[in-house]
């Protein structure tokens, strides 16, 4: 269904200061993003992927162009890191519940939709639970439902399996992908794993190494909601393939 | 091998006790007179007397007044100041060479000129007690400020966080166990100071007890003074490791 995007991104450079000229990291990044759509940026490592995202959260300014967003000039971002990246200070339940803290909403609201949250991404049990007492996988969770209770307009994922192993991350696949179709979040991923990028994104874009430019754009038509044996179809390796060897 | 934690909680006691046996055997033995070495019945008395007249809840009072405000005025001045100095290079640049200069000059030596600058009252006492706290909090704040992990940063930045709410909900809960670590180092040291100023020059207070007790030959006197530093300074510790019980309490271990 065609929609009116509600992020343009156009001619975005990233150059950080140097001793030689600038390290150009970006260069003429141009896309669009339409509402409840699922983008992932697939590159190597040095292609500028965090460097983007950290732009679109609005944590570092670009060199030249421009990230225009429909509804307001500040959206509300929600976005999960590498690392889970929780507070050691603050329980699961509270680490949840920070992003509506900071926004003033009471506290009894705020623990009410936190509540929903766990209950979402499946820790019900572990409300009182401090960070250092969750697994990866678990931990990444919180970091997701933190992400997403104060209903972000831009949920930005910085590879955020990553750090996990390779079991636990199909599987948070999985999870992300029905917590998506169940909040129908605008999603920008970033991430080096093909098969991350095509189990999950309706839309493929490649970055080269650095300056990172996109070099293809690939639309995931793989029916949802994805099973987990959707990786083992033909379909599936074949457009896998494809991005393989886009990828130098 | 492995004690019953019942009695391992009664070492630090009988330990004490042994202590206390072995002073009063020492005295028995030497034969000292009781203006040099005590026997721990004569502290013992000494102190139920300077109680009932109420003169050692009087100097102990004004000095544990002393040390609250010393600690109170240190610390917030030594906070403040190590924030700035964590966020910016160049102040720190700017004012280090003094804050090490600073640390070279023993309190000691420099006691008797605040004490000639700011009267032999409350006010010196006062000064000389902030400025022994204040290093070692400002450096645990330097350092707790400064390990705040960047990525937390990252995190508060990408909802909107303002700098107040950093400040409250990031940098001081992230910081809070090294400044409790520098407010423990602070607490012991703030006896200290009151201590040195009140020996220099005070009318009230336990240096001042401790001094009269000398001048006067009243060994037990002296004895009496230096346990109620010593409880006070016990005293403080404890307040500050309540604290972390209280506020460290998602720590892993608290080796305290």
């Amino acid at each position: 269904m065609p929609t009116k995007p509600i992020l343009t991104v156009k001619d975005l450079n990233v150059v950080f200061p140097d001793n030689n000229g600038g390290l150009h990291v970006l260069e003429n990044i141009s896309f669009e993003v339409c509402p409840r759509d699922f983008i992932c940026f697939l590159g190597p490592s040095g292609s500028g992927k965090t460097t983007l995202l950290r732009v679109l959260a609005g944590l570092l300014n670009p060199s030249s162009g421009n990230v225009h967003f429909i509804r307001h000039q500040q959206p509300k971002i929600g976005m999960v890191f590498q690392q889970a990246n929780l507070m050691p200070w603050r329980t699961v339940m509270d680490n949840i519940k920070l992003p509506l803290e900071l926004e003033g909403v009471s506290d009894a609201k705020a623990k009410v939709k936190a509540q929903e949250m766990i209950e979402l991404v499946g820790l019900r049990g572990f409300e009182d639970s401090w960070p250092r007492d969750l697994s990866g996988g678990m931990a990444q969770r919180v970091g997701i439902a933190r992400a997403l209770i104060h209903d972000p307009d831009l949920l930005l994922l910085d590879e955020p399996f990553g750090s996990l192993d390779a079991i636990t991350r199909e599987r948070m696949w999985t999870e992300l992908s029905r917590i998506w179709q169940a909040k129908q979040k605008t999603v920008i991923m970033v991430t080096h794993s093909i098969n991350e990028s095509l189990f999950l994104a309706d839309r493929v874009l490649v970055l080269t190494q650095r300056p990172g430019k996109v070099k293809f754009d690939l639309g995931v038509d793989l029916p949802r909601p994805r099973k987990d044996d959707i990786r083992y179809t033909p379909h599936f390796g074949k457009l896998a393939r494809k991005l393989r060897e886009t990828i130098e | 091998m492995t004690m019953k934690p019942s009695f391992t909680r009664w070492l630090g006691l009988i330990s004490i006790l042994l202590g206390i046996i072995a002073w009063d055997l020492i005295v028995r033995v030497s034969g000292l007179p009781k203006f040099i070495l005590p026997s721990p019945m004569d502290v013992w008395t000494r102190l139920l007397k300077s109680l009932a007249d109420g003169s050692l809840l009087l100097h102990t009072g004004y000095t544990l007044i002393e040390i609250i405000l010393g600690l109170f005025f240190g610390v917030c001045f030594a906070t403040v100041i190590g924030y700035l100095l964590a966020k910016s290079r160049s102040l720190e640049k700017i004012v280090s060479p003094y804050l090490v200069a600073s640390q070279a000059i023993p309190i000691v030596a420099v006691a008797p000129l605040l004490i000639l600058w700011f009267g032999s009252g409350i006010a010196s006492k006062v000064l000389i007690c902030s400025l022994i706290v204040f290093f070692p909090v400002l450096v645990n704040t330097v350092v707790g400020v400064r390990a705040v992990q960047p990525v937390l940063y990252d995190l508060m930045n990408s909802v909107r966080a303002t700098r107040w709410q950093i400040l409250f909900n990031l940098e001081l809960p992230a910081s809070l166990p090294v400044l409790l670590g520098g407010l423990r180092i602070g607490a012991t040291l703030s006896v200290i100071g009151a201590i040195v100023g009140e020996l220099v020059d005070a009318k009230n207070g336990l240096g001042f007890l401790l001094k009269v007790g000398d001048f006067q030959y009243d060994t037990s006197m002296v004895f009496v003074a230096v346990f109620m530093l010593v409880s006070l300074a016990l005293c403080l510790y404890g307040v500050v490791t309540l604290l972390e019980r209280r506020f460290l309490k998602w720590q892993n271990r608290l080796d305290v």
